[in-house]
């Protein structure tokens, strides 16, 4: 904690070598590694779901054993989730929360090293628990990323894997939050008041308040778990009084949160995106920063919406239902606050304004399918279908991982000094954009058809669905070498970006960064600037 | 900035941290409350179930009343949960009856290990909107079997399906889950 006194490097430029990164103290270093982790992880996650496709390809067995397949379904999810957007999320905040608010550096700059040293083991032991079964550890781990008891508990060793795992990434991700939210509380500038944050920050602010909550409700459900496999404990092993249904409480009173968790930082990121390449303020600043504590409260109260069909009391189900419906508010009014934004705006057609916009006509998709879903008697036919898995990737993928990828590029300039090529990025975002509305599109119709989802094989009568989704998953994929290309590319020279980078960049709450060279110094605010 | 006021901020820091600690660690611990909160909680509201059927339906609470105007065809299933040697079945898998009407069914149990096993079964019924209509007066659910190595017995089931059944249910289900008591028992065993 005194770390932020005595930290010595001052006005020296970043130690040399492996030891820069391994004891790195630095916020931007560590956001880059960060960033790195989680491209690195996007793109091995990624590999799986188009062996996933693959498989799906024609109906029948082609590739991989059912057993191996609903192991990738698995960790391809868990990898998605902890290891991508998660960790790619802490990322963009650690680089640019210090730089937005003007601090020198995160609250506690060595436990940010640990936060993120703490990744790269628990990645190998994620990926470990798909290898062990074929040395003789047992069943693989075949239940999804919901865990779900009884089959989590009589899956093998590398059940026991994926439980450490999770708890390694739960320590990381709750000291990184805490790290975030001491950092935002004390450490802006004078003169930036929390009514004058960007609204990242505060995106990151309610992100990291959700984390501290609800990831140690899971990792105390893992634990159980793991003491039901190996201790005789029978907290969710109805034989011995227990009771599975709860295990799925205590996921999804975790899990639904969660999805916010994944979401929220990308709405920051749009409320910095699009008021730069509209060239005006953010429309309802304050209506956004309580929309989010609404979500926020809203968020923790209606995870039995992934449950419908447990058997619940019909008063539980209504009220799940009610609470899930009420949901639709605060985000639709997200939606309607960047739409008003734009309006009159002097909008350009930047990449990171190109995912921006896809995002909003995207995601109001999944916030549409989303309502469907919350509808009891409609759910009770949508749930475990495709139609689900549909859902949730437009969700995620616009809501979340395109959320990042605008931030990349909307910020890639300030933390490389170059500008991309913004003809390949424009080329980037309709290629991949296209291979994602082509994979998870014609998923609502074999949904509804009654696809169900997570099983190996499927009935004939899908299959013209089911290849138009793997095409388009392989073009989606594909679409990702161009993506790291750019970003090599960029890295490694290009025209020079400014200081302000964007010509609106400034405007409305902006944060900081842009008053800071391109790329901004080893070091930077030393001394506090002044906020107006 | 001055050493002065950055010492002061770590001071600030420690508050903070020292607050997010205890929030993270009162819901790690608010996580294991819930095992017990949960318990009480459905046993209390009985918000966890739609409907069970587990408890004996005593006499006059069944109407007399008889509908012949329609048959009720009722199917049995019978489960084994986890590693329990066992077999159970019903002896008859499907029998019409007639509301109002008291029948009997017969279900067969078998322990194969090389000792006493303590059971108990589990009913549900479907759809779940039959289950406050079907009345057991007599079950093998009601209490726990105890069956010695080798034992095997034949278990009865005396029920009623009440006339007030809705008219669209035309097939009730009921299906019997039987769990080993002795869990530390279990996990000896094959598993
Ligand atoms: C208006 C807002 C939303 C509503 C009403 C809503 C409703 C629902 C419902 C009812 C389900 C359960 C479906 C089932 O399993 O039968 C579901 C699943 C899911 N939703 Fe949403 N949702 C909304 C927004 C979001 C957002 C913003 C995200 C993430 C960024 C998200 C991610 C997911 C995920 C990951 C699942 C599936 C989890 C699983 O079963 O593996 N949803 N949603
Ligand atoms: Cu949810």
């Amino acid at each position: 904690m005194s770390d932020a006194i005595t930290h010595e490097a001052h006005h020296h430029g970043p130690p040399t070598g492996a030891k820069r990164w391994l004891y790195s103290t630095n916020h931007k270093d560590i956001g880059t590694m960060y960033l790195i982790f989680a491209l690195i992880m996007l793109f091995i996650g990624g590999a799986m779901a188009m062996v996933i496709r693959a498989e799906l390809w024609m109906p029948g067995l082609q590739l991989v054993q059912p057993d191996f397949f609903n192991n990738l379904v698995t960790n391809h999810a868990l990898i998605m989730v902890f290891a991508v957007v998660m960790p790619a999320g802490v990322g963009l905040a650690n680089w640019m929360i210090p730089l937005m608010i003007g601090a020198p550096d995160m609250a506690m700059p060595r436990m940010n090293n640990m936060s993120f040293w703490l990744l790269p083991p628990a990645a190998c032991m994620l990926i470990l628990s798909m290898i062990v079964p074929f040395f003789g550890g047992g069943q693989t781990v075949n239940t999804g990323w919901t865990l779900y008891p009884p089959l989590s508990i009589q899956s093998g060793m590398g059940m026991d894997l994926l439980i450490f795992t999770i708890h390694i990434l739960g320590v990381s991700s709750i000291m990184g939050s805490i790290n975030i939210i001491t950092t935002i509380i004390n450490m802006r500038a004078p003169g930036m008041t929390m009514m004058k944050l960007p609204m990242f920050v505060w995106s990151w602010f309610y992100t990291a308040l959700l984390l501290i909550v609800v990831m140690p409700i899971f990792a105390g459900g893992v634990t159980m778990l793991l003491f039901d496999r190996h201790f005789g404990t029978s907290f969710f092993d109805a034989a011995g009084g227990g009771d599975p249904v709860l295990f799925q409480h205590i996921f999804w009173f975790f899990g639904h949160p969660e999805v916010y968790v994944l979401l929220l930082p990308s709405i920051g990121v749009l409320g910095m995106v699009i008021p730069t390449f509209a060239r005006k303020p953010l429309f309802g600043y304050k209506s956004l920063v309580y929309g989010m504590a609404a979500l926020y409260g809203l968020g923790l109260i209606v995870w039995a919406h992934h449950q419908y069909t447990i058997g619940m009391s019909i008063e539980t189900t209504t009220y799940f239902m009610i609470g899930t419906i009420l949901i639709s508010i605060p985000v639709g009014l997200m939606i309607f606050n960047f739409i008003f934004t734009l309006w009159r705006g002097s909008i350009t057609f930047e990449t990171p304004m190109l995912f921006a916009l896809g995002i909003i006509v995207m995601f109001s998709f999944a916030g549409t399918t989303g309502v469907m879903l919350a509808v009891v008697p409609a759910d009770l036919q949508y749930h475990d279908t495709y139609f689900v898995v549909a859902h949730f990737h437009y969700a995620l993928i616009p809501g979340s991982l395109f959320g990042l990828y605008a931030a990349v590029f909307f910020w890639l300039p300030k933390w490389t000094g170059h500008m991309y090529n913004e003809r390949l990025g424009k080329i980037f975002f309709w290629w991949t954009t296209i291979g994602f509305n082509l994979t998870f599109f014609p998923q609502h119709f074999s949904g509804l058809a009654g696809m169900p989802r997570r099983i190996v094989d499927y009935n004939m009568i899908f299959t013209e669905f089911n290849v138009m989704s793997s095409v388009g998953a392989f073009i989606f994929g594909l679409s990702h070498l161009l993506f790291l290309y750019i970003i090599i590319k960029t890295i490694k020279g290009g025209e020079k970006a400014t200081d302000e980078v964007w010509e609106g960049s400034s405007i409305g709450c902006a944060g900081l960064e842009w008053t800071v060279p391109s790329p901004p110094p080893f070091h930077t605010f030393e001394t506090a600037p002044q906020v107006k | 900035m001055t050493t002065e006021t950055r010492h002061e901020k770590s001071i600030g820091h420690r508050t903070t941290i020292k607050w997010l600690l205890v929030m993270a660690v009162g819901m790690f611990g608010f996580g294991f409350a819930l095992v017990p909160l949960y318990n009480l909680l459905c046993s209390v509201t009985g918000w966890n179930s739609i409907a069970t059927n587990t408890v004996q339906a005593s006499a006059d609470e069944i109407s007399q009343e008889i509908d012949l105007t329609r048959t009720v065809t009722v199917t049995f299933d019978g489960t084994i949960n986890g590693g329990l040697p066992w077999e159970f079945k019903p002896l008859v898998r499907k029998i019409v009856v007639t509301p109002g009407i008291s029948y009997e069914a017969n279900f067969y149990v078998k322990n194969y290990s090389d000792r006493e096993i303590v059971g108990q079964a589990i009913p549900g019924i479907t759809p779940w909107q039959g289950t406050e209509h079907f009345h057991k007066t007599e079950c093998f659910c009601f209490t726990q079997q105890t069956l010695a190595a080798g034992e095997s017995q034949i278990m009865p089931l005396r029920f009623t399906i009440g006339a007030d059944l809705p008219k669209d249910i035309k097939v009730l289900t009921l299906s019997y889950t039987f769990m080993d008591t002795d869990r530390s028992v279990l996990r000896a065993g094959p598993g």
